[in-house]
């Protein structure tokens, strides 16, 4: 951390002085993490027609982090995490199963999810407000120790990539193509899911549920505007979320508003000029 | 069946070469009383196929007759009865592999996958976000060559019209050249020149790999001089026989709801 204090004390703002505000570099620090984390991960939400599926599961972390909180023992994140990653699984699982569109199967499984996370939320007449802070998000409280967490899972998902982003390319453009060359369709299905529903829940609270799923979908649906093949794809995909990221977190400190919303606006600002300069 | 690990022992066996003993017509696949249950229906039963390499063997049937789902038990995709075999030239009894060219295969318009990206994707571990190495670009342009295609690497394949996905996914399909190549209705929705450059090619095709060719078709036009045999399938096979054999016989008239005056010269 010392290295990045050193580093980040270049930039010519107050904060990132020597003797600005700490909390401030570590936000910018995990901001620089999250966003090429779901940069990467939302070329394939777009690709494989998931943007629905990832704002569902964005909600599944809700109720877990409210079974955990109830628990009271136990830590919410990990009870979240496994109960996204279970909610995950069964959805692939019953998407297979059952000859449903899945819109369908994703309302009803959506739904369940948020109806359970308030129910358990609000049981014994608790109030609901402890719980805002997980819908609009602080990416100012995130610690040093948070960010190294998030490092690890942005490690892990470089990796994924770099072995199976073949096959879940394969998978989610021609299932039956990708069958008859042998790859097992659902396991890449399977992993994908639990791949977002770590990073959703790991990331909820320093980016708040309510727009989770936009740093999801809108860095890849910008990117698809533009690239012509794979690698553009991607490029413009984790570049485009840095660039909205950084952008954000310091307007959002300099005018005071959400660090989360204010990165979502400046990515449909990104999409919204991608749009008009769109491939032919 | 995981036709993974098969492909992979395909690529070690290439050097004492599948091709190389040259089967000329002495391999073959054989269905012997293939049937598909779904739920409570039967998808077809009692079919018994035989085709050599070399053969081009075209499956006709009216719509719903289970010819997309016939293929696709062959390809280990259906659980189904009786048995299938295949055999090489020396006789012994073979894992067979195979290339699929799916039907209707629609991309979407807007998605930034090139044909390089498919190939790569299929072919490789190579990951397609990183800039391909150049050995790896050369190995797709020579897949592609076998289509005539290698001018379409660098396109988006929501750019390519019909006929040129189509020639793609054969590409893709002879990569590793399979034992039988299995094509899910071909010629829908390509032109007479698309049918008939396709037929070439497939004829060029099986001459130069001496592979087999399965392929379900809706268009009688063009099967006279290109394909050796024709097998209609209606719940089970009505006729087979060489393309005028099947086309003027009474269970394609019936199978079609075609008049008893109907006939091909």
């Amino acid at each position: 951390m010392e290295l990045w204090y050193a580093l980040i004390s270049l930039l010519p703002f107050t904060w990132a002085q020597a003797d600005g505000l700490l909390f401030m570099k570590n936000a910018f620090l995990a901001i620089l993490v999250i966003t090429p984390l779901f940069g990467l991960l939302s070329t394939m939400v777009v690709t494989n027609r998931m943007s629905f599926f990832s704002d569902a599961l964005g909600h599944s972390a809700f109720t877990g982090m409210a079974i955990g909180t109830l628990a009271g023992a136990l830590a919410p994140t990990p009870c979240a995490v496994v109960f996204a990653v279970i909610f995950a699984l069964l959805f692939t699982l019953v998407q297979r199963k059952a000859h449903m569109s899945s819109d369908t199967v994703i309302g009803v499984f959506s739904s369940t999810a948020v109806a359970l996370g308030i129910f358990i939320a609000t049981l014994g007449g608790q109030s609901f407000t402890k719980f805002n802070a997980l819908l609009v998000g602080d990416v100012l409280s995130v610690a040093p120790a948070e960010i190294g967490l998030l490092a690890v899972i942005l490690l892990g998902v470089v990796l994924f990539w770099l072995v199976s982003l073949n096959r879940l390319l394969l998978t989610g453009v021609h299932p039956a193509l990708a069958d008859s060359r042998g790859i097992r369709v659902w396991i890449y299905e399977a992993l994908f899911s639990v791949a977002i529903a770590l990073v959703v829940t790991l990331s909820m609270s320093w980016v708040g549920l309510m727009v989770i799923n936009s740093m999801l979908v809108l860095p890849g649906a910008a990117a698809r505007n533009m690239a012509k093949n794979m690698m553009q794809y991607h490029l413009i995909s984790v570049l485009g979320a840095l660039a909205a990221g950084i952008a954000g977190i310091i307007t959002s400190f300099e005018i005071g508003a959400s660090a989360g919303a204010t990165i979502t606006l400046y990515l449909a600002l990104f999409f919204a000029l991608s749009f008009c300069f769109r491939k032919k | 069946m995981h036709n993974e690990t098969i492909y992979k022992k395909m690529r070690i066996d290439k050097h004492p070469g599948l091709h190389d003993i040259g089967c000329h017509g002495a391999c073959c696949l054989r269905a012997t009383d293939l049937g598909l249950q779904m739920g409570d229906d039967t998808v077809f039963e009692h079919v018994d196929l035989h085709i050599h390499c070399g053969e081009i063997v075209a499956l006709i049937g009216p719509n719903g007759a289970g010819k997309s789902s016939l293929l696709k038990a062959i390809l280990g995709q259906y659980p189904y009865t009786g048995k299938l075999e295949f055999f090489l030239a020396t006789g012994d009894k073979a894992q067979p592999t195979f290339g699929y060219v799916p039907q209707n295969p629609a991309f979407d318009r807007n998605d930034p996958i090139s044909v390089q990206d498919l190939f790569v994707s299929c072919i490789s571990r190579w990951p397609v976000f990183l800039p391909a190495p150049k050995k790896l670009r050369e190995q797709v342009k020579a897949c592609l060559a076998r289509v005539h295609a290698e001018k379409l690497i660098d396109r988006r394949l929501g750019a390519l019209s019909g006929g040129e996905l189509q020639r793609v996914l054969l590409a893709l399909a002879l990569e590793p050249v399979p034992h039988i190549l299995i094509l899910d209705e071909p010629m829908s929705g390509v032109d007479i020149d698309g049918m008939k450059l396709l037929l070439d090619m497939l004829d060029e095709i099986r001459r130069s790999y001496d592979l087999s060719i399965l392929m379900s078709t809706h268009d009688f036009t063009m099967l006279d001089p290109y394909v050796d045999k024709v097998v209609l399938l209606n719940d089970t096979i009505q006729a087979a026989g060489t393309p005028r054999e099947v086309l003027n016989s009474d269970a394609f008239r019936e199978a079609f709801h075609l008049g008893q005056e109907w006939r091909v010269s």
